[in-house]
């Protein structure tokens, strides 16, 4: 079975400067792909133009068997897409503004009608239906562009930063349709929240300078991290005696030492590179007689894999 | 078709639903009336005909029209919806064409609300409302040169204000093509037969005759290819300009 969504080679430029670089990737249904990024990284511009807003500068994109450059209105109906900001027409109502987008996308009266109401229903947008957009807070705007972008039940689903400036309640709903819905659709979001990554996405590629830097699954992504199965523990001795003797572990890279705000002090013992240290650690405090009051196995920080993968591009112009 | 529809029926809409609609009729009414009656003479004349209604129309125009069609694409730039339009299935042409044709129609009942002015000059006189028809439908023509040429000027820029200002300049120019504030500007290069060819894209001349009653295919000709032109000048805009 053929790609939802097929990326090729693409590129982009807006005078000299070029957003997007030689990216390629597929999205099968069933999978959510997860775009990170710096600000500036050509998140966006990827995604503007796999919807056809924006023409590549080089390169293909094709959705559900639709060439962007031979069928755009084709592609574009198999798209539902959440452009960044959540723009709507403010003077309208959701209501109305849904009607809009449903006629446009070709959906019958009756059928529109039910849609909106799942949609309403879906999204919980009951409350404002006929309030002005321009009207609503930040929150219910973002819902009612979630809500144009499902309306006409997509294959594919592109949403630019789909929970950017809900509260942690909403994120959470958001999430939640998001997982709901992937089993049947192919979904891309961007988006800066690494928790989000781990929580809704099954894939995920981090684009920095323009330039696809990884590509993998958030499991692949945590093994990338220096502390992927690292030991964390509290014990009942000194912390620099501690260190020095875990510290001397086969296996072991380093240890770090953290005291937090209440005084009590952590080790954590990072394993070299690949390696698996935890029967190691835990069979030598056993042999020590220690008393570890805590003991638990890292699984990794996406944050600093982040930080690494996309620093090391901006400084590293030499590597490539 | 049925996508112009769709976008024509919301763009309709939208006016109504802000006060612009509103200000805009009254405004319109209020200058159309000033105009015919106090600088036109419309009753010193004594001659049962629309005339002095008309003259003015291109110059309402020139400041009315583009205060319609400066947020015709600026505003979608400017609140980022334009990229929710073009990414629904429609084509660039169909949001043109719709958003277009919901200006014009939006002016169309402007001028449909002078009704009281026909109805005055039926009440007063004999006049031949024949000539008043095809008054109407010439000054629909003109305006709608007028939007297509805003809808142009409206996609250059996020900025109403620029939009506005701009779109009035180049109005003005093309009402007075015909004149020598324009040609004397070509006269001292330009060989006489651009000199020519430009004279002949006054509005004012085309209009002058279609005001007197006469529709002359030629004039009909020159509204529709240049609303045409200004339109199809949008869409090569709206695609160009997009990215910023």
């Amino acid at each position: 079975m053929p790609y939802a969504i097929e990326v090729q080679n693409l590129s982009k430029s807006f005078g000299n400067l070029r957003a997007v670089r030689d990216i390629s990737f597929n999205v099968a249904r069933g999978d959510v792909l997860g775009f990170l990024g710096p600000n500036g990284a050509g998140k966006s511009t990827t995604m503007k133009m796999i919807t056809g807003f924006l023409e590549p500068s080089a390169g293909r994109v094709s959705v559900c068997g639709h060439d962007l450059h031979e069928e755009p209105v084709q592609l574009k109906s198999k798209i539902g897409y959440l452009p960044e900001g959540a723009p709507a027409y403010g003077e309208m109502t959701p209501v109305s503004f849904l009607e809009f987008i449903g006629e446009i996308r070709g959906l019958g009266r009756r059928h529109l009608q039910d849609r909106i109401n799942d949609v309403i229903r879906m999204i919980h947008l009951e409350a404002v239906l006929e309030q002005r957009i321009e009207t609503l807070s930040k929150g219910y705007k973002r819902r009612v562009g979630l809500a144009q972008a499902i309306l006409h039940d997509p294959e594919v689903l592109v949403m630019d930063e789909p929970t950017d400036g809900l509260d942690p309640n909403q994120k959470h709903e958001v999430r939640t349709l998001i997982r709901e819905m992937a089993s049947t659709k192919a979904i891309i979001i961007s988006t800066h929240i690494l928790e989000e990554v781990e929580s809704v996405c099954t894939r995920a590629i981090i684009i920095a300078g323009g330039r696809l830097l990884f590509e993998g699954t958030p499991a692949d992504l945590e093994t990338r991290s220096r502390l992927h199965n690292a030991v964390t523990l509290s014990v009942n001795r000194d912390s620099f005696a501690a260190q020095r003797e875990l510290g001397a572990l086969e296996n072991v890279e380093s240890v770090d030492i953290r005291t937090d705000s209440s005084g009590n002090t952590r080790l954590t013992v990072v394993p070299a590179a690949g390696m698996n240290i935890i029967s190691e650690v835990t069979d030598f405090v056993r042999i020590r007689g220690w008393t570890t009051t805590e003991f638990r196995v890292e699984s990794g920080r996406l944050d600093e894999v982040f930080r690494t993968i996309t620093t090391q591009q901006a400084g590293g112009g030499a590597r490539t | 078709m049925r996508n112009i529809l769709s976008i024509f029926k919301r763009e309709l809409r939208g006016y109504f639903a802000t006060p612009v609609a509103y200000v805009f009729i009254v405004i319109f009414l209020f200058l159309t009336g000033i105009f015919t009656f106090y600088i036109g003479g419309f009753f010193e004349r004594g001659q049962a005909d629309l005339e002095p209604f008309f003259r003015f129309h291109p110059w309402l125009y020139l400041f009315l029209i583009p205060a319609i069609s400066m947020r015709l694409w600026s505003e979608e730039r400017k609140s980022g919806t334009i990229e929710l339009l073009m990414t629904l299935p429609v084509t660039l042409g169909e949001a043109v064409l719709g958003k277009f044709l919901a200006a014009w129609c939006f002016t169309a009942i402007a001028l449909a609300l002078t009704f009281p002015m026909w109805i005055t000059v039926n009440y007063l006189g004999n006049p031949d409302n024949t000539v008043i028809l095809f008054g109407y439908l010439g000054s629909l023509l003109m305006a709608g040169g007028f939007l297509a040429i805003g809808s142009c000027i409206s996609a250059l820029t996020k900025n109403q204000v620029i939009a506005f200002v701009v779109s009035v300049v180049i109005c003005f120019l093309i009402i007075l093509s015909g004149y020598p504030i324009v040609l004397d500007f070509f006269r001292a290069w330009a060989p006489q037969a651009v000199v020519d060819a430009i004279s002949s894209f006054s509005f004012l001349t085309h209009f002058d005759s279609i005001k007197k009653g006469v529709i002359d295919a030629r004039d009909v000709l020159y509204f529709g290819t240049l609303t045409a032109f200004w339109l199809y000048a949008s869409t090569l805009v709206i695609n160009l300009k997009k990215a910023g």
